[in-house]
């Protein structure tokens, strides 16, 4: 397969956050687009398509795991059963 | 009525959301961009009254539990620029728009913090009153407005927790700290109703607001939720509520930049944006 890899990204209903598929190559945006709407959306999967250039993307990579993500694993006051507040209505 | 302007019609009648890409009327995306513009920049400005505390909370648990909250705003102010910017308009406009007056913030931002148990009271009310209002907006007609609140409500019950959490340790201590407790929600009360805006009978947008879905609940209504919701809260915490009249001539005067700390606080957000100008410089180079 020729071309740029494009990574696709579909919202399934209006209301939702576009979500990752998957990808394809495509030789342009247009043709990604299309052959994305063939390739990933043939049982009503979607109302709008993103695609873009995986090459365009910036990405973490697994090696920063522990430096980008552990130091939220001590902040527990930053969720709110943290706070023991008994048992008062709607809090 | 033409076809576009049909189907978006359609779209909002049947509760469902506007995207980005859709056509959607004039009047429609300058609602929008007027209210995220305000929602966003009182999270913004709010980062003010409770930051002042920081370095003076009384422990390191609670200065971790500020410093995570007035973050958690700074967030919020970004998920709701960012929703903003997908009806064309950029943060720089944003910006300028808030430092001019053209736009607005919440008017309870405009108010002094001058004791600790102000902390917990904006936790408790102030917080309070802004998931009361905001709940209802995740189902707004907009869809990024609508996910931006989700991601903000979810953040929010955090709040609301640690300022009851901190009155609570405040009334089991001495009579002193009661005092405060009383005396602040004494004076935050009050602007705290006011954040659901004026009586409907003076809210001239909110049919339109609402027959367009952007907002799914009156002023009254929702202000009243909040007296219901809070009222037991308070039965629990040992304090008193001052009574619901409202003086809707100082919230005018509040918005209309006649607050107790108005000027304040743009002179402080100014200074912000101005002491960060070599920054924004390096980053574009």
């Amino acid at each position: 397969m020729t071309g740029p890899l494009y990574e696709v990204f579909v919202r399934a209903k209006r209301g939702l956050n576009h979500v990752h598929v998957g990808s394809l190559h495509a030789a342009d945006d247009a043709m990604a687009l299309r052959n994305a709407r063939d390739v990933y959306t043939r049982r009503n999967e979607g109302v709008s398509i993103w695609v873009v250039r995986a090459d365009a993307i910036t990405a973490s990579s697994p090696d920063e795991k522990e430096p980008l993500f552990d130091p939220a694993g001590d902040k527990v006051y930053r969720h709110p059963t943290f706070y023991e507040v008994g048992d008062v209505p709607h809090l | 009525m033409d076809d576009l302007e049909r189907q978006f019609e359609e779209t909002v009648a049947r509760h469902d959301r506007i995207e980005p890409r859709d056509w959607m009327p004039e009047g429609y995306r300058r609602t929008l961009v007027r209210q995220i513009a305000q929602h966003a920049h009182s999270e913004v400005i709010g980062m003010q009254p409770e930051g002042a505390w920081i370095t003076r909370a009384p422990s390191l648990r609670r200065k971790q539990v500020l410093l995570a909250k007035v973050q958690d705003e700074a967030g919020h102010g970004l998920y709701l620029y960012s929703a903003a910017e997908t009806l064309g308009v950029t943060r720089d406009e944003l910006e300028a728009r808030l430092m001019s007056g053209a736009q607005k913030y919440s008017s309870i931002f405009n108010y002094p913090t001058p004791s600790y148990a102000d902390v917990g009271t904006i936790g408790w009310l102030v917080d309070g009153a802004a998931i009361c209002n905001q709940v209802p907006l995740c189902r707004t007609s907009y869809g990024p407005y609508g996910r931006a609140m989700v991601r903000i409500c979810k953040e929010e019950s955090f709040h609301q927790r640690q300022g009851f959490e901190l009155l609570m340790t405040m009334m089991r201590g001495t009579d002193e700290q009661r005092a405060m407790v009383q005396e602040s929600v004494d004076r935050f009360w009050k602007p705290a109703l006011m954040m659901f805006g004026p009586p409907d009978a003076e809210s001239p947008n909110t049919a339109r607001s609402m027959a367009w879905g952007i907002k799914r609940h009156t002023n009254d209504e929702l202000r009243a939720r909040f007296v219901e919701m809070t009222a037991p809260q308070a039965e629990a915490l040992g304090v008193t509520l001052p009574g619901n009249d409202v003086d809707w001539d100082e919230l005018k005067r509040v918005v209309s930049g006649d607050g107790p700390c108005n000027a304040e606080r743009l002179a402080h957000r100014q200074q912000a944006h101005d002491d960060g100008a070599w920054v924004r410089e390096a980053a574009s180079r």
